[in-house]
């Protein structure tokens, strides 16, 4: 009788995931997985084939693309780690209290506007009129007016600024609950900064670098404002191509099959990183 | 050679912005000592230990390990290890690389690291363990680990920051020999922090108590307890009745001392020359009273009264009795004499009690 009636909570309790992973995440990946295998052979006429994927294996151009979006994400995850670490352990270990909340703040502040309008506020800054190279200008260093817009290097500005929270937060969090003993410890045992940092510090902060890396990754490759603004029309991002075939080329059949292909991308990617760095999913979410 | 202390503080202070942490603290520890530092709470014992380790760079005198000033010279560079109040083991690896970290760094090879952190771990009676990991082990071995993981690396000075505090009181009970013994078996030099007056008495060779940053006295074991030299290590060092009285008459041979409810004590004077009018503060150990059933046993002692047996706080050897004076109404703490004699005490029981002049430390009021 009771076990009944805890096991009626229990499906209470557990409906809403499920409605929201059936219904949301699910059902319309299966949908899409339908439209990626339909090949159209006439009007109105369909068969089932893998001809859409076919179509982007023989494509460079999509490849290329598609490998380009994944080494762009790593760079920018390995790149916002790097800027990320000094920062997450400076608020984490190095401030305490008011400081430390209102570094904390000002790490969040910028997410209180839309990305949109940060995008432009960087497409303020860099283009050619703007803000950076009118003061190179001003300077005497250049001589005439400089686009550092739509390139890798300000697309890779505008991922890095983007994820940089995504980054710093579970950095944070993790060093937070490193006891300042252990690396006092490593000094007294004649430890050098690197030894400690290597030996101590990291392997204690990797669930939050793992999870930090894997968020910010999947940020970078689904990311589609910040490349394409940024990027202009050289810079082409894999979610751009999809795009494209969805509104631009109305071609639902090949922007699903991309979809599919992306979907499989990054979760090769993270499930190779996780091998490469030894954790596993559960211990870095686990905590 | 010999003569050359492995430590040595010369006059070293500590002020932040609006207080003074430690205040002029000389002291030096000859090798293979084993010399504790006992203090209150946030008397600057930990701050003096780490500033002996290099964490916090003294504001004045000279910090000297084997003769030669350590100012200059960064924690990892020092001569010294320290054992953690909260230990501080590398959760991170296992057992031997813990013990194999020190080594590490000194670029030592690893056939080399293997076979000394076997040894040391053998020691410390944990051979064999170095594939384990720290949380598979108890409280005492970790705390034997992370003693291994300091004397593997032959320091001059062993710091050990109240690295009991955390264990429960049977095991504290029992590292209290072990921590002594495996002293004594590295005969190497400790310094050991605590606020536990029991710790610092068995295990000490040397004690200095300390209060207020400053050091109120260094001796022995034996010293502190019979000849305190001041009122704070009188109260503080073992258990003590306290009394404050007004100097009658000061003489050669004695005070004699009258306090507010109008007891009338006669003391020996400690060094502080009290003088006829002067407040004093005096100290009798609960042990130095004698008791007796009859007035006439304690016609030879200097104080003497009558009370009633307030309470008998039983504790096997350690027993304590609770007196009311029956002149003044206060409380008056006595050791329980371990003979038949006063097995049978119970509450409401009339009882006699005298002591020695001698018995009687008289400190001046306020230093």
């Amino acid at each position: 009788m009771t076990s009944d009636k805890s096991k009626l909570g229990f499906i209470l309790l557990l409906a809403p995931l499920l409605i929201w992973l059936i219904t949301l995440i699910v059902l319309p990946h299966v949908g899409m997985f339908l439209v990626s295998l339909r090949e159209k052979t006439g009007i109105r006429e369909y068969e089932t084939s893998f001809a859409n994927y076919a179509v982007f294996f023989n494509e460079p151009l999509y490849w290329n693309t598609f490998a380009r979006t994944a080494y762009m994400s790593i760079a920018a995850t390995a790149l916002t780690l790097l800027i990320g670490f000094p920062v997450a352990y400076y608020i984490a270990k190095l401030t305490r209290g008011r400081t430390k909340t209102t570094l904390f703040l000002m790490c969040l502040i910028p997410f209180w506007v839309s990305e949109l309008v940060r995008t432009f506020g960087w497409m303020i800054l860099l283009r050619e009129t703007g803000v950076l190279s009118s003061f190179l200008q001003y300077l005497g260093v250049v001589s005439g007016p400089v686009e550092f817009l739509y390139n890798d290097a300000a697309i890779m500005t505008g991922l890095v600024y983007t994820s940089m929270l995504f980054m710093v937060v579970p950095l944070v969090t993790t060093l937070d609950s490193l006891d300042d003993s252990l690396i006092e410890a490593g000094y007294d045992l004649g430890g050098t900064n690197w030894s400690i940092l290597r030996e101590i510090i990291i392997p204690h902060a990797m669930p939050g670098i793992v999870s930090g890396c894997i968020v910010v990754f999947m940020l970078s490759l689904g990311n589609y404002l910040t490349p394409i603004l940024l990027g202009g029309k050289d810079s082409l991002w894999f979610t751009g191509l999809i795009y494209n075939q969805f509104i631009t080329r109305f071609n639902w059949e090949l922007g699903s099959a991309f979809g599919f292909l992306l979907l499989g991308l990054s979760s090769l990617i993270v499930f190779l990183a996780l091998k490469l760095s030894g954790q596993s999913l559960g211990k870095t979410m686990g905590r | 050679m010999s003569d050359i202390p492995d430590l040595e503080c010369r006059a070293v202070s500590k002020s932040y912005d609006d207080f003074q942490a430690v205040q002029d603290v000389s002291f030096s520890v000859p090798k293979g000592t084993f010399f504790s530092i006992l203090g209150p709470s946030g008397c600057g014992k930990t701050t003096l230990l780490r500033m002996i380790a290099g964490f916090q760079n003294p504001t004045g005198g000279d910090l000297l390990i084997k003769g030669k000033s350590v100012l200059e010279v960064p924690p990892n560079k020092r001569p010294v290890s320290m054992v953690f109040q909260h230990l501080a083991l590398f959760p991170m690896m296992n057992i031997g690389a813990n013990v194999g970290f020190g080594l590490r760094q000194l670029g030592v090879n690893k056939t080399d690291i293997k076979a000394q952190v076997e040894r040391v771990l053998e020691r410390v009676g944990l051979g064999g363990v170095a594939e384990r990991s720290v949380s598979s082990l108890s409280g005492g071995q970790k705390q034997r680990v992370a003693i291994a993981r300091c004397m593997v690396l032959e320091p001059s000075v062993l710091l050990l920051d109240e690295p009991l505090g955390a264990l429960d009181l049977k095991l504290r009970e029992h590292m209290k020999v072990e921590l002594k013994k495996l002293q004594s078996e590295f005969n190497t030099t400790f310094v050991y922090i605590t606020h536990d007056q029991s710790e610092a008495l068995v295990m000490s060779d040397q004690i200095a108590v300390m209060n207020k940053g400053a050091f109120e006295q260094i001796g022995t074991a034996k010293d502190l307890y019979y000849q305190p030299q001041t009122a704070f290590v009188a109260g503080f060092v073992g258990e003590a009745n306290k009394y404050t009285a007004k100097v009658e008459a000061a003489a050669a041979n004695g005070l004699h001392l009258v306090t507010r409810d109008g007891v009338h004590l006669r003391g020996v004077d400690t060094g502080d020359r009290l003088g006829q009018g002067d407040t004093a503060q005096v100290f009798v150990r609960p042990e130095a009273i004698r008791l007796s059933r009859k007035s006439a046993d304690m016609d030879q002692m200097a104080n003497t009264g009558a009370g009633q047996v307030e309470s008998v706080l039983f504790n096997g050897a350690n027993s304590q009795l609770i007196l009311r004076d029956a002149r003044t109404g206060s409380e008056l703490n006595v050791a329980l004499p371990q003979t038949a004699e006063f097995r049978d005490l119970t509450k409401g029981d009339q009882i006699h009690f005298g002591w020695e002049a001698d018995q009687t430390r008289c400190y001046r009021q306020g230093t």
